[in-house]
C-alpha cells in the first residue's frame, strides 16, 4: 500500500497544480518541493520497515485489465529499493535546482518533474510486463517536453530525435511483449520466465535482440547512443539531471529485470558479443570525453562510459556484476547529478561551458572547487567514495567472465582519471580570466542540494555494506535464475 | 431500430426548421434529436430480435455501437458552427443529411441481410457525397466531391455485384444463412470467392484501406472539415463493424481465404498511411494519410476470428474517435487564423505558438496526438494493445511487428504538431474558445485520459 502512495503522491499532486487555476510557479515550486520532500521521507519510513520485516508496505497488487489478466501490481525488493531511494532523493534535488534558476516560472515545470517521479517509481517496482512497459514509456513524455520547452535553441530537433529513438526501441520490446504474452498468457514478468525459457533458441534469440534494442537505446549502449550526447548538452538542466541520473537507469534496470530472465537462452547465446559491444562503448565514450572542450559533452560522454560498464556487469550474469551494477546505478546517479549542477552553476556565473572560457576559478571559489572534487573524486572511482566499490565489483565480474575483456575494460580507471581531471584541472586552475574576476562562490542554496550530495558520496563509499547487504537476496536470486538455463 | 425510425423523420423535420428564424433553430433541435433518437436505443435494450422482414438484428452489441455512433454524432454537431463559413449554406439541409447518414450507418451496423447493408451503405455514401461538396464556391471541395462520388459510386457498384454473386452462391442473403451453408458445405462455389472478394474491396474502399485509399487525402482535405471529421469517425466505425459482420459472423469459415487479402490490405495501408503523412504539410492531409494507417490497425483487428474482435474493435473505434474528435475540433476552434490568400489555415503550421495563445487548446491537442499515436497514458496505447493481442498468432506475427515499427514512423509525424505548438510565434494575441467547444473538448480529452488509465471500463462492460 505504501508504495502506491509513493507512487500516486506526486500524480495527485501534479495533476492538482496543472487543474487548480491561480497557483503561480513560486507556489507550486514550493508544494511540489514539498511533496518531493514528504516522499522521500515516506520511502525512508518504507525501508525501515522493510529492514524490519514487514514486506506488506511495499507491495500492492489490483486487477487492472481483468479481461486480459493484466494486473497493477508493485512490488519493491532489495534492488527496487535502492533505485525509488535515487528516484525520490533526485527529484527533490531536481525540484531545488530548477527553482533557483529562473527558468520561466511556470508551474508547467514542477508538474512535469512531479510526472516523471510517479512514472520512474512505477518503472522500478511493476511486476506485471504491460505495466514496467505503460511506465517505462510515459516516463520520457514529461522529460521531452521540459527539454523541449527550456531547451537550447536546437532543443525541437534533438529532443525529438531523442524521443523517437527511444520510442523505436520501446515499440521493439512491445513486439516481443506481446509475443511472450500470448505464448504465455500472462502479464507477470516472474512468470513469463518460465515462458521465456521454454521457447525454442532462434525465437529466444530474436527476442533477446528486440530487448537489448530497447534497453540498449535507452541507456544508451554503444552502438545507440547518437541521441545522447546532443540531448544532455541541450536539454536544460534539470532535464539533463533527470535523463542521465534516472532515465538512463531504466536502461539497466530493463536488462535486469526483463531482458535476461525473460529469454535467458538468448542471452547464453549472445551475451558474450553484448559484452564486448559494451566495453567497446566504455572504452569509446572515455576516449571522446578526453577531446570534449564542452562541460556538459565531457559529463554526457563519461555518462555514457559508466553505463557501457553497467550493462557489461549485467550481462556477465554474476552476482558481483550485479551487485556492482545496482550499486554503480545509486553512485552514478548522485554523481551526475551533482557533476551537471555544477556545470551549471559554473556556466551561469562565467557565462561559459567550453574550458576555453574557464580556468583559475578556485581562485575566487574555493568552496565550490573543494565540493566539486568530492564528487568527481566519486565519479573517478577513487577508493572511499560511492564509485569505487561499484567500479570494482563491476570490474571484477568481467574479469571473472573473460580475463582478456576484463583487462580492456580496466583501462577505463585510467581514461576516467584522465578525462575528469583534465576537466578539474583547466576549469577550476590554472589562470583565471580576466573575464572572471568577480565571481562568487557557492551562496546557501546551493550548499543545500552541494552538501548532501557529497556527504552521499563519501556516506556510500565508506559503508558500502548498507547498500551491498540490502541488495544481495534480490541480485542472489537473479543469479540464481540465470545460472540454470 | 428505433433510432432508425426516428432519425427517418426527424431529418424531415429539420428540413423544414430551416424555414423558422433563419433557421437558428436547427442546430440545438438536431442535437435534441439526435439526443431522443439515443435514447429510444434502449427501448430494444435486452431485448434481441430481428425486424423488417429478418433484415436487421437487433441486439445488446448493436445497440451498444448505435449509441457510440449517435453521441459521436452529437459531439460532432454540438462542435458545428451552422456553416457561416460557407457562401449561401442552407444549414437545415446539412443537418438534415447528416441526421439521414446516421440512419445508413446505423443500418450498417445491425444489418442481418445483405440487402439492408447495401441500402446502408449507400444511405450512407450518398450523404457523404453531398456533404464533400457542401463548399460550392471552394475548389477543392467541389473537386473532393466529384472525385468522392464518381469512385465511390464505382466501389458501390462492384459491392452490389459481390453481393450478387454470394446470393447465387448460397442463395440467400442473410448472414447467419450463409454461415449456416458454409458450415455444413466443405466444397465452396467459386461465385462465393468471388463475391466475397468484390464485398470486401467494396467495403475497403469505404474504410480507405489501401490499395482502395487513393481519395482519401483529397477528399479530407477539400471537405469542410466538419464532415471531415464525420467521415473519419462515424464512417469508419459503421464500415469496419459491417467488415465484423460479414467476415467474423458470416464467413468465418472461410478464414484461410480472407484472412491473406486482409493481411495484405493491412501490410499496405500501414506502410501507405504512416509513410505518406510524414511529409505532409496540411494538418487535414496528414490526418487523412493517419486514418488510412487506422484502417490498418481496425482491419488488424478482424484478422484472427476470436472472441474479443468485437470488443477491441469497439474500443479502437472508442479511442479513436474520440482523439479525431478532439484534433479536428482544434482546427475548428483555430478556423479564424488566416493565411495570406485569406483562406482558412489548414496547415500544421497554424499550431504555432499555440502553447502561449491557448494552453487550453495546446493540451488537448497533445493529447489527442499522443492517442493517435499510440502512446500510453491515452486510450490509443490500449486500443493498439487489444488489436495486436487479438491478431497475434504465429502465422502473422510479422504484421505486428510491421504495425509497431510503423507506429514509431507515426510518432514521428504525430509530434510534428505537438512541436508546433511549443515554437515561438509573432501572433500573441489569446485566443477565445467558444463554451460549447470547451465542455467537448474537456469530455473528449477525459475520455481519452480514461481509457487510457482504466481500459476495463469500457472493455469490461462490453
Amino acid at each position: 500500500m505504501l508504495i502506491l502512495i509513493l507512487l500516486l503522491l506526486p500524480l495527485i499532486t501534479a495533476i492538482a497544480i496543472a487543474v487548480i487555476p491561480g497557483i503561480s510557479g513560486q507556489l507550486s515550486k514550493n508544494i511540489g518541493g514539498g511533496i518531493s520532500l514528504v516522499n522521500f521521507l515516506i520511502f525512508i519510513y518504507g525501508l525501515i520497515q522493510f529492514q524490519k520485516g514487514d514486506t506488506v508496505l511495499l507491495d500492492y497488487s489490483h486487477v487492472w485489465l481483468s479481461n486480459a489478466n493484466i494486473n497493477f501490481s508493485l512490488s519493491a525488493d532489495g534492488i527496487s529499493q535502492v533505485l525509488l531511494g535515487l528516484v525520490t532523493f533526485i527529484t527533490m534535488v531536481v525540484i531545488h535546482i530548477a527553482g533557483s534558476f529562473d527558468y520561466k516560472q511556470s508551474s508547467l515545470l514542477y508538474i512535469l518533474i512531479l510526472l516523471t517521479e510517479s512514472a520512474l517509481i512505477g518503472v522500478f517496482t511493476a511486476t506485471d510486463i504491460f505495466l514496467f512497459y505503460f511506465f517505462f514509456e510515459i516516463s520520457l513524455i514529461p522529460v521531452y517536453f521540459l527539454a523541449l520547452k527550456w531547451g537550447g535553441e536546437n532543443a525541437p530537433k534533438i529532443t525529438f530525435r531523442m524521443f523517437v529513438y527511444t520510442i523505436f526501441g520501446s515499440l521493439l520490446m512491445l513486439s516481443a511483449i506481446i509475443f511472450l504474452y500470448t505464448k504465455g498468457q500472462t502479464a507477470s514478468i516472474q512468470e513469463l520466465a518460465i515462458t521465456g525459457k521454454a521457447l525454442p533458441k532462434n525465437v529466444n534469440i530474436l527476442l533477446f535482440l528486440a530487448f537489448i534494442v530497447a534497453f540498449g537505446i535507452k541507456m544508451p549502449m554503444f552502438p545507440f547512443h547518437t541521441w545522447q550526447p546532443d540531448a544532455y548538452t541541450e536539454s536544460p538542466t534539470p532535464a539533463t539531471i533527470l535523463l542521465a541520473a534516472l532515465l538512463s537507469k531504466m536502461g539497466v534496470y530493463g536488462l535486469l529485470r526483463i531482458a535476461l530472465p525473460l529469454a535467458p537462452i538468448g542471452w547464453n547465446q549472445l551475451g558474450i558479443y553484448i559484452v564486448i559491444l559494451a566495453i567497446f562503448g566504455l572504452i569509446y565514450g572515455s576516449i571522446i570525453a578526453i577531446k570534449q572542450n564542452n562541460l556538459k559533452k565531457i559529463l554526457a560522454y563519461s555518462s555514457f562510459a559508466h553505463m557501457g560498464l553497467m550493462a557489461a556487469g549485467i550481462l556477465t550474469g554474476n552476482l558481483s556484476g550485479t551487485q556492482g551494477a545496482v550499486i554503480q546505478m545509486l553512485a552514478h546517479g548522485i554523481n551526475v547529478a551533482g557533476l551537471f549542477y555544477i556545470v551549471k552553476i559554473i556556466q551561469d556565473r562565467t557565462g561559459s561551458r567550453n574550458l576555453e572560457g574557464l580556468g583559475g576559478l578556485s581562485q575566487k571559489a574555493p568552496v565550490l572547487t573543494v565540493l566539486f572534487m568530492i564528487v568527481l573524486l566519486g565519479s573517478v572511482a577513487l577508493p572511499l567514495t560511492n564509485g569505487f566499490v561499484g567500479e570494482f565489483l563491476l570490474l571484477k565480474s568481467v574479469f571473472d567472465y573473460n580475463n582478456t575483456l576484463g583487462v580492456i575494460a580496466g583501462l577505463t580507471i585510467i581514461f576516467g582519471a584522465v578525462y575528469m581531471l583534465r576537466m578539474m584541472q583547466k576549469a577550476m586552475f590554472g589562470q583565471l580570466l580576466p573575464a572572471n574576476e568577480n565571481i562568487l562562490d557557492v551562496n546557501k542554496s546551493e550548499l543545500m542540494v552541494l552538501v548532501p550530495i557529497c556527504l552521499l558520496v563519501i556516506l556510500f563509499g565508506m559503508f558500502p555494506n548498507l547498500i551491498l547487504n540490502s541488495t544481495v537476496e534480490a541480485a542472489k536470486a537473479f543469479t540464481q535464475l540465470m545460472s540454470n538455463i | 431500430m428505433y433510432p432508425i425510425l426516428f432519425l427517418s423523420f426527424s431529418g424531415l423535420i429539420t428540413l423544414f426548421l430551416g424555414f423558422f428564424q433563419e433557421g437558428k433553430w436547427v442546430k440545438p433541435a438536431t442535437i435534441l434529436f439526435l439526443a431522443i433518437a439515443s435514447i429510444s436505443a434502449f427501448i430494444d435494450w435486452n431485448k434481441p430480435g430481428a425486424y423488417f422482414f429478418n433484415m436487421l438484428q437487433v441486439n445488446n452489441f448493436n445497440l451498444l455501437l448505435s449509441l457510440v455512433i449517435l453521441i459521436t454524432a452529437i459531439l460532432i454537431v454540438a462542435i458545428s458552427d451552422n456553416f457561416k463559413e460557407i457562401e449561401y449554406a442552407h444549414s437545415a439541409e446539412y443537418y438534415a443529411i447528416m441526421q439521414f447518414s446516421l440512419v445508413g450507418a446505423i443500418m450498417m451496423t445491425n444489418f442481418q441481410s445483405l440487402i439492408m447493408l447495401f441500402l446502408g451503405v449507400e444511405i450512407l455514401s450518398v450523404s457523404m457525397y453531398v456533404l464533400t461538396g457542401t463548399d460550392k464556391r471552394n475548389l477543392r471541395g467541389n473537386e473532393a466531391a466529384i472525385k468522392y462520388f464518381l469512385l465511390g459510386a464505382f466501389a458501390t457498384g462492384i459491392l452490389l455485384f459481390g453481393i450478387a454473386m454470394i446470393y447465387g452462391g448460397v442463395g440467400a442473403f442473410e448472414i447467419d444463412a450463409i454461415s449456416g451453408t458454409l458450415a455444413s458445405n466443405q466444397a465452396q462455389s467459386l461465385f462465393l470467392y468471388i463475391g466475397l472478394v468484390m464485398l470486401l474491396i467494396g467495403l475497403l474502399f469505404k474504410l480507405a484501406a489501401a490499395p482502395f485509399h487513393f481519395w482519401t487525402p483529397d477528399v479530407y482535405e477539400g471537405a469542410p472539415t466538419i464532415f471531415t471529421l464525420f467521415m473519419a469517425t462515424i464512417v469508419k466505425t459503421a464500415v469496419v463493424f459491417a467488415l465484423y459482420r460479414i467476415l467474423h459472423q458470416s464467413f468465418q469459415n472461410m478464414h484461410l481465404s480472407w484472412s491473406y487479402i486482409l493481411a495484405g490490405c493491412i501490410a499496405l495501408s500501414l506502410i501507405i498511411g504512416n509513410l505518406s503523412a510524414v511529409k505532409q504539410i496540411s494538418f487535414k492531409r496528414m490526418l487523412a494519410f493517419s486514418s488510412i494507417s487506422h484502417a490498418g490497425f481496425l482491419l488488424l483487428g478482424l484478422l484472427h476470428v476470436s472472441k474479443t474482435a468485437d470488443k477491441s474493435l469497439l474500443f479502437y473505434s472508442v479511442s479513436y474517435l474520440l482523439a479525431s474528435t478532439s484534433a479536428f475540433g482544434v482546427l475548428l476552434a483555430l478556423k479564424n487564423e488566416r493565411t495570406e490568400n485569406g483562406r482558412s489555415n489548414e496547415n500544421i503550421s497554424v499550431f504555432k505558438g499555440l502553447a502561449t495563445r491557448s494552453p487550453f487548446l495546446s493540451a488537448v491537442l497533445i493529447i489527442s496526438m499522443l492517442s493517435l499515436a499510440g502512446i500510453p497514458l491515452t486510450g490509443g496505447f490500449w486500443s493498439k494493445f487489444y488489436v495486436l493481442t487479438d491478431a497475434a498468432n504465429d502465422q502473422f506475427f510479422y504484421l505486428i511487428v510491421l504495425a509497431l515499427l510503423l507506429t514509431a514512423v507515426g510518432v514521428y509525424y504525430y509530434f510534428k504538431p505537438i512541436i508546433t505548438v511549443f515554437e515561438k510565434s509573432d501572433i500573441q494575441e489569446a485566443i477565445t474558445i467558444n463554451p460549447i467547444f470547451k465542455i467537448i473538448f474537456v469530455l473528449t480529452t477525459l475520455g481519452t485520459l480514461v481509457l487510457g488509465l482504466f481500459p476495463d471500463l469500457l472493455y469490461g462492460m462490453i
